[in-house]
């Protein structure tokens, strides 16, 4: 899995909650970033094959990364900055139509 | 952010940085878009908050993009990071997102310095998580000091060795790097050497990257073919042919690369003339010495354009401002000329060395093209080979009109995971040259836009006039 | 010069295919000249919407007979065509439009047409849960639906070649000459010749006519699409507002398609249509305004396609008042999708017979020669 090539205990982090789990990850990581290096690679299933999928690209061209971010589906991970207690979900086929 | 620039710059990589400071030095307002939060495009991705892996892991070359950042900094040049540019029209209207809301922006002269992408990798297995690119391994790298031990490094390129070598710095563990690079593309590379010898430093530079990969005893197999990832729901093992027999490894993490190629999805979507380019296999947007596209006011510059690599990004961003600048009236031809005259002539010794690296790291045809009918070719529509082939057999000559029929190249990312594938497959299956099959439409938003903000898109985020004098 | 037809189409969108089709039945020998490829504009890119619902009076009975086609679309053509009959709605807002509607429905019924059916909100809710709380009511026609416009076109396509249909593609014509009781239309293809010549060219139909020596005031027009990444289903009919444009429907793969009429910028000369975004940003508050749900969409592609479009927004379709053996089926202005069975019938029974049974009068190409 993906691990950080060195730690800095004195960076600040921030947690993120993914399908209900708490992730610590560095302030300013990238949602993907965290879930990579937390050791999670299945980010969406596709909403014709209901294939599992992860990040390609890590630079924002292949959308494959999507996830729900506070409840917004088909945001891309890649692009998305952490925030604390930002909640993300797999994103499961089509978007859901929310609240 | 009102005010009406010059001259919009979209994209902060070394041919947009370049490109604002050679504009703004001349007094222009220039604004400049980018998607990152900070400058530097993916080569310098994160230059000026770097993780934990620092230069000595990344490297000179790396290090380099700090100078051109300072002088985008100081240019003057009003940057907006976290930008999103969905559209460009083809009177110089931008349409960008920034902190979830869009605006429309008309520019004198827009300088689109989006940068390349890796090339499709289509094989077996390529859409099981745990299989990325090579860019994407230095991209966790660059920005996040994250890395994964043991991963299987397959395709073909110089960026392949460099983030391989950049992991052996890192003291992360290489399983294997298989190499596609065909045995026919050293024959076909040779006759272009003498020109590249004259950037002998250049080439050595890859040859030190290898030689380090092989002293760190990282089993560097080269003349790979038939490249496959298995596993259940995520990679498992990799598959390839060598030596005429099946191998098999163990990796958890694949980084597949097999070269860069043009981001074309916002010139063709302005509506600008694309050339098919036989050496790079790839599409590439037609400009003149100066960047201008055949779309009055609009330039392209760097990899985005022609990959070429940073240092030729940074020069073709310095001829697009001037050829910008010019357009617009804030200098005359001769002035454009004259300062034109030096960087034109360090543009053509900087791409001395292509046409043999574009000969040596041509992918092979049967790695752009798969044989196997099961291949996912569009990944976001789950589209395979064999339906292409398919489609192709019913009649269907075109992208376009594959499009309509299957959906290739329908979802959110437009074909850029699967044109190039597209095209060449229907050349094959129809007996004709990629430049006659053509290319995708592509349409605005290039990038997926929420409704909801271009709902509160109000006609008065829309500037009238022209910024031009 | 290219070998012998009984008449040439030109055009190679839904109407040129279906006419070719339709004389070909009946045993003609037809040439289909078309300048770019079978549905590459308006015919490929609309919004598909198979609608009889609050079509101007004059063309309810055509309408009307092509949703019997419809109906049975594979019986004509060998393919379904994606029609999903899933009916069509047209909301109201306000009461002042419930009142408009109510006035709508009954002058159609006194013509003797029944499809059209006024509902209140509550059954408005029970049909689509997701709409706003706003609306007031509609009008639905059930049996009315949606098609896959480039699938539809193509199998229309296909069925002609298959009848022995010749499409020339990547022909545009030049050139238009009556002697000796033919036709001999110069294009790319050379001298084509048939007694017989059919105008089914749409943005371009009125260059065509022009020629004929009988101008149609037609304007080229970009009618705009967006679609949406998918999103979990939560509307089946297709939905128009009374109000305001709107054209709204759900795709099968989830994908939400946006249009209703807002314009691009056409440029039939040089093949092309661009959006416009402060069009699309209207469709998307009429869409947001309805589907509240729809805040959540992300769209992914905006397009248009060039289409022609008349000052009284009805077609041209019949014989032509100047020149002998010609026939015009153009200037749909943006609704001709779900009247190409029909049309191309229509044309095929002024060709064979002379005359057809339906009422084509108000469609005249001489309506506008004062």
């Amino acid at each position: 899995m993906f691990t950080e090539i060195a730690t800095d205990p004195g960076a600040p982090t921030v947690t993120i909650v993914f399908e209900g789990r708490e992730i610590a990850t560095r302030a300013g990581a990238t949602v993907a970033a965290a879930l990579l290096a937390a050791g999670e690679l299945h980010f969406r299933d596709t909403p014709v094959g209901a294939e599992r999928r992860g990040p390609y690209c890590l630079m924002g061209v292949c959308f494959d990364c999507l996830v729900e971010i506070d409840g917004e589906p088909n945001r891309q991970a890649c692009m998305a900055t952490v925030r604390d207690g930002m909640r993300v979900e797999r994103q499961r086929g089509a978007a859901g139509i929310g609240p | 952010m009102t005010a009406r620039p010059d001259i919009a710059v979209v994209g902060a990589g070394p041919a947009g940085m370049a490109a604002a400071v050679a504009a703004a030095e001349a007094g222009a307002h220039v604004m400049v878009f980018d998607e990152q939060p900070g400058p530097g495009g993916q080569i310098y991705r994160a230059i000026e908050t770097p993780g934990p892996a620092g230069d000595a892991v990344l490297g000179a070359d790396y290090a380099a993009g700090r100078g051109l950042s300072r002088a985008f900094r100081d240019s003057g040049a009003e940057y907006l990071p976290g930008a999103t540019v969905w559209q460009v029209s083809p009177d110089r209207e931008v349409g960008v997102s920034v902190d979830g809301r869009a605006r429309i922006i008309k520019a004198g002269a827009v300088i689109v310095a989006g940068g390349a992408l890796e090339r499709p990798f289509p094989i077996p297995g390529w859409t099981l998580p745990g299989v990325m690119t090579a860019g994407a391994a230095q991209i966790a790298l660059k920005a996040s000091g994250l890395a994964a031990a043991d991963a299987v490094f397959a395709g073909t390129g110089p960026l392949l060795y460099l983030i391989v070598d950049q992991y052996l710095k890192a003291g992360v563990p290489v399983r294997a790097v298989l190499e596609t690079t065909p045995w026919s593309a050293y024959l076909g590379a040779l006759p272009r050497l003498p020109g590249a010898l004259l950037r002998a430093g250049k080439l050595r530079q890859g040859l030190g990257y290898i030689r380090a990969i092989r002293d760190a005893g990282v089993p560097v197999i080269r003349g790979v073919s038939g490249l496959a990832v298995a596993g259940d729901g995520r990679a498992e093992r990799v598959a390839y042919t060598h030596g005429g027999h099946r191998h098999e490894i163990a990796a958890e993490h694949v980084f597949v690369h097999q070269g860069v190629v043009p981001n074309v999805n916002l010139t063709r979507s302005i509506g600008c003339r694309h050339d098919w380019d036989p050496a790079q296999a790839c599409w590439r947007v037609a400009t003149d010495a100066w960047g201008a596209t055949d779309v009055a006011g609009i330039f392209a510059a760097g990899d985005g354009a022609h990959v070429g690599g940073a240092e030729a990004a940074r020069l073709g961003g310095q001829l697009a401002a001037l050829g910008a600048l010019c357009t617009i009236g804030r200098i005359d031809a001769a002035v454009r000329n004259n300062r034109g005259a030096p960087i034109q002539h360090a543009l053509a010794w900087e791409l001395r060395p292509r046409p043999f690296l574009d000969a040596l790291y041509r992918p092979a045809a049967a790695d752009r093209v798969p044989a196997g009918d099961d291949v996912v070719v569009c990944r976001c529509e789950e589209v395979t080979a064999g339906e292409v082939r398919a489609t192709a057999a019913l009649g269907c000559l075109g992208p376009n009109q594959l499009k309509s029929f299957c959906r290739a190249g329908m979802g959110p990312c437009q074909g850029r995971l699967c044109a190039l594938t597209v095209t060449e497959l229907l050349a094959e299956a129809t007996g004709r040259p990629p430049d006659a099959v053509g290319d995708f439409r592509r349409r605005p938003p290039v990038k997926p836009l929420r409704l909801a903000e271009l709902a509160a898109l109000e006609p008065d985020d829309t500037d009238g006039g022209d910024a031009g004098p | 010069m290219t070998a012998g037809a009984d008449a040439i189409v030109v055009g190679g969108g839904l109407h040129g295919c279906s006419a070719a089709l339709h004389l070909a039945m009946r045993g003609a020998r037809v040439l289909v000249l078309e300048k770019d490829t079978v549905a590459r504009h308006a015919s490929g890119v609309n919004a598909g919407g198979v609608r009889r619902l609050g079509r101007d009076l004059a063309e309810i009975p055509l309408a009307d007979a092509a949703a019997r086609v419809w109906h049975a679309i594979g019986d004509l053509v060998d393919d379904d065509c994606g029609f999903q009959p899933s009916g069509q709605v047209k909301i109201g807002e306000t009461e002042a439009e419930m009142a408009e509607m109510a006035a709508r429905v009954e002058r159609i019924r006194a013509l003797g047409f029944a499809h059209e059916v006024l509902i209140g909100a509550d059954e408005l809710r029970e049909r689509l849960p997701a709409v706003a709380g706003h609306c007031r009511g509609a009008i639905v026609v059930d049996g009315d639906g949606h098609a896959n416009p480039f699938r539809t076109t193509q199998a229309f396509h296909r069925k002609a070649r298959a009848l022995g249909v010749r499409f020339l593609e990547g022909t545009a014509v030049r050139d238009l000459a009556r002697a000796g009781g033919a036709w001999t239309v110069d294009s790319a293809a050379g001298h084509s010749q048939a007694p017989v010549l059919v105008n089914c060219a749409g943005a371009w139909g009125a260059a065509m006519a022009a020629k004929l020596g009988e101008p149609v005031p037609l304007s080229a027009e970009a009618f705009m699409l967006m679609v949406t990444q998918p999103m979990a289903p939560f509307v089946g009919p297709v939905v128009g507002a009374w109000g305001r444009a709107l054209s709204f429907k759900q795709l099968g793969n989830g994908a939400v398609l946006i249009g209703g009429g807002h314009r691009g910028l056409a440029d039939p000369d040089a093949n092309r249509a661009g959006v416009d975004v402060a069009g699309l940003a209207a469709s998307a508050r009429t869409a947001a305004a309805i589907f509240p749900v729809m805040r959540h969409a992300a769209v992914v592609r905006a397009w248009a396609g060039i289409e022609g479009e008349t000052p009284d927004k009805i077609p041209v379709i019949g014989e032509s008042a100047t020149a002998e053996g010609a026939f015009h089926a153009f200037g749909f202005s943006g609704h001709g999708f779900q009247l190409g069975p029909i049309v191309g019938r229509v044309v095929a029974d002024l060709v064979t017979d002379g005359a057809t049974d339906l009422p084509i009068e108000a469609f005249r190409i001489d309506r506008f020669a004062n």
